[in-house]
């Protein structure tokens, strides 16, 4: 009897010793599930889904703060991709955050209004705004997210959204017709 | 004999051959306009060099290309340019592409400095790759890959040069047609593209339904001795036309997924680019026509020998169709073609064949109208792919948009040949299903690469606001201490520094000893004793005068 109380007490130190020292060895500095969660998202950084950036909104929901449906522009794939990745349930996107995009904007600037103010330079997230002060400002057309940031500052309103138009490059083939829908069409 | 192998699954289908292949091959119509898009290539688009209004003489390089993976495009005959604009081409999409819209004048005047050569062995290899890019030829199977490359072996030893004049889509006879009627250009093309590659030996594979197309081979090859090169007859079964495929029937390896036939030591072109290759090296010509078959409905099915950029109406239009009952035309065979939505479409240097109406038969066309049922897991479709997938699981990904998983039954070797679509007794849209796949993850990965980048560039802003602010108080608080009115330790650290400063004064000049004191001699010593007593004397008297 003593004899197994003894063993056992020296068996859990001497377990409890190795994995305290395995916390200490194997720790992880930034915590992993946050790149991964910010890996999913689109990098818009438009704060539609209330947090400022897509990394913030990120270690909220890894925190558990967030739901995983705030993001409108990542929409459904966004969602599922964060559903599979986070082992929930997929649901709709939450309407209060905004409603998915069909078709993928830019902004453009109309450079004969624009009178050289640079808030919209220091509105945009990813510094895709090029300009000097009462100098006229563009966009890079190629870095801009999308996010509209810098519409509600520009104090002439001169900056448009612009649907970016499909190229032969970056067309894509519509899904092809579900057949299971032409059959209940057909039954109705 | 050569022993021939199989690959997995594939069909056959009615040939419908005959009809083109009766007649001769002519040269089309001059037509009024040639339209030449600036892509009709795998890569980069040309660049054009010639801008509306300038003349333009037949063969004139009038787009450069793009980068390494580009082609030029020639003027196909001569005019005058009157636009570079966006025109319909030959995409799925039925959007518009940039093109270079010439007039022509009916003269059918060449170039003048055409770079012939007489003999190609004169040639190194590097230069035959050269002439090849300068000529603008493409892969004309229908791929469109720029020769060039495909010519050059880098690091790999090319055992064996394949020549592909398989054809085994219905209705396409334009390679037959060129076996038929230009065998030994094709075979002198071969040889040049086997010095380029410095390959070991050729095959030319044929499938066994051209048996003309095969004699005019023997005999040719007989005819020039080049024992190093085999024409081979391979069964009649869709795809076999199909690069790897091709390969595997005559060698037996098979191409890694997702390396290159290179990497097995084959490399594999179209007959037509062969004979491209010998216009472009012995005659200096670049790539500016190319046969192309016109069948189904029209009065005269036959093969013409086209201008790149002749629209597609015109050639329609000669062999006898009627233009106001065009239902559906497609570019390339009934399995792989793309339906055309405007028939002013030019044909490219990718053209096969032209198919009007082509209703007839038991093919299953790129559009066909059979409403699609769900699928039944029958399993035909496993059996007919050439590839060896599993084109069903590959349809039930796709519909449920799981481009991961799809990703790990193959999607990309997939070679969208058709086959699963045409033994389907669904008529599942099977294809149609894997394209969409492929271009959504294309899609996918470019828009990952966008996030990533602005991903980088949001945290390179964050850092440069941090950095910034940080500045900007680093700089406040140094105006803040200028400010404070100067203390005793402000006046302690000035005394200090004119302290310090008088000291190395000081010592500097202790320091500091006359020059060219050695060596003296006894009289020169004297001298200076006395001046130095002469010194010390005035200073003396200077001291008592002082009051």
């Amino acid at each position: 009897m003593l004899a197994a109380i003894i063993a056992l007490s020296i068996m859990a130190a001497v377990f409890g010793l190795l994995l305290g020292y395995a916390a200490v060895r194997f720790k992880v500095d930034s915590d992993p599930l946050v790149d991964k969660i910010d890996a999913l998202l689109p990098q818009t950084q438009c704060g539609q889904c209330t947090y400022p950036g897509c990394r913030p909104y990120a270690e909220a929901i890894a925190r558990g703060e967030a739901d995983i449906n705030q993001c409108p522009p990542g929409g459904e794939a966004t969602i599922i991709a964060l559903a599979d990745l986070l082992g929930r349930d997929p649901k709709p996107l939450n309407p209060e955050n905004g409603v998915e995009e069909d078709v993928k904007t830019v902004v453009e600037i109309d450079e004969q209004l624009c009178i050289g103010c640079t808030l919209c330079i220091q509105a945009c997230p990813v510094d895709a705004i090029l300009g000097a002060p009462k100098q006229m400002h563009t966009v890079i057309r190629d870095e801009c997210t999308g996010c509209d940031l810098c519409i509600p500052p520009c104090p002439v309103d001169c900056i448009n959204i612009v649907p970016l138009e499909p190229d032969l490059k970056h067309w894509k083939w519509p899904p092809p017709p579900d057949p299971l829908e032409t059959l209940e069409e057909e039954a109705s | 004999m050569r022993r021939l192998f199989q690959f997995h699954g594939g069909v056959h289908l009615k040939e419908h051959k005959k009809d083109a292949t009766v007649q001769p091959v002519q040269p089309a119509r001059l037509p009024k306009q040639l339209v030449l898009p600036l892509q009709q290539h795998i890569g980069e688009p040309a660049e054009p060099i010639v801008k509306p209004g300038d003349k333009v003489l037949k063969g004139q390089l009038i787009a450069r290309p793009g980068n390494t993976v580009s082609a030029p495009v020639h003027a196909s005959s001569s005019g005058t340019v009157t636009a570079i604009t966006d025109h319909p081409v030959s995409h799925p999409s039925h959007l518009n592409a940039p093109c270079i819209i010439i007039d022509t004048d009916g003269e059918e005047r060449w170039i003048t400095n055409k770079p012939a050569v007489a003999n190609y062995h004169q040639l190194t290899p590097e230069e035959i790759r050269q002439h090849v890019r300068d000529a603008g030829i493409v892969g004309m199977g229908g791929a469109g890959f720029p020769s060039h490359i495909k010519l050059n072996p880098d690091d790999h030893v090319v055992d064996t040069l394949i020549l592909n004049g398989a054809e085994c889509e219905p209705y396409i006879t334009c390679d037959e047609m060129l076996l038929r009627e230009r065998a030994l250009e094709v075979i002198v093309g071969l040889r040049i593209m086997r010095y380029a590659l410095q390959a070991k030996r050729c095959i030319i594979g044929v499938e066994n339904n051209k048996p003309k197309a095969i004699r005019a081979l023997d005999e040719q090859v007989r005819n020039t001795g080049a024992d190093f090169i085999e024409v081979v007859p391979v069964p009649t079964v869709y795809p076999t036309g199909g690069e790897k495929q091709l390969i595997q029937v005559l060698t037996g390896k098979e191409v890694p997924a997702g390396g290159l036939p290179m990497d097995i030591g084959v490399v594999c072109h179209n007959v037509g680019t062969a004979y491209a290759v010998y216009r472009a090296i012995e005659f200096g010509e670049p790539l500016i026509s190319r046969y192309v078959t016109i069948a189904g409905s029209v009065a005269h099915a036959r093969n013409l020998e086209v201008l790149i950029g002749t629209p597609v109406i015109d050639l329609i239009e000669e062999c006898g169709g009627n233009p106001n009952t065009l239902s559906r035309v497609i570019l390339g065979g009934p399995m792989m073609g793309i339906a055309l939505h405007d028939v002013r479409i030019p044909a490219t240097k990718t053209t096969n064949c032209v198919l009007v109406n082509s209703t007839i038969g038991d093919v299953p066309l790129a559009s066909r109208g059979k409403a699609a049922m769900p699928c039944i897991r029958c399993g035909l479709c496993a059996a007919a792919c050439p590839v060896d997938l599993l084109p069903q699981q590959l349809y039930w990904y796709a519909h449920a948009k799981d481009f991961d998983r799809i990703q790990d039954f193959h999607l990309f070797d997939c070679i969208e040949c058709g086959c699963c679509d045409y033994v389907c007794p669904s008529h599942l849209p099977l294809v149609h299903y894997y394209r969409y796949a492929k271009t959504e993850i294309w899609a996918l990965q470019e828009e990952r690469r966008h996030a990533d980048i602005a991903r980088q560039r949001h945290q390179f802003r964050e850092q440069r606001l941090e950095r910034e602010k940080r500045e900007k108080q680093e700089r406040h608080k140094k105006k803040r201490a200028a400010l404070k009115p100067a203390g005793d330790k402000a006046d302690e650290a000035k005394k200090a520094a004119i302290q310090a400063a008088m000291e190395r004064a000081k010592a500097k000049r202790e320091a500091a000893q006359p020059k060219n004191v050695d060596n003296l001699t006894p009289e020169q010593q004297a001298k200076i004793r006395e001046a130095e007593a002469r010194r010390a004397q005035g200073k003396t008297e200077q001291q008592d005068n002082t009051p």
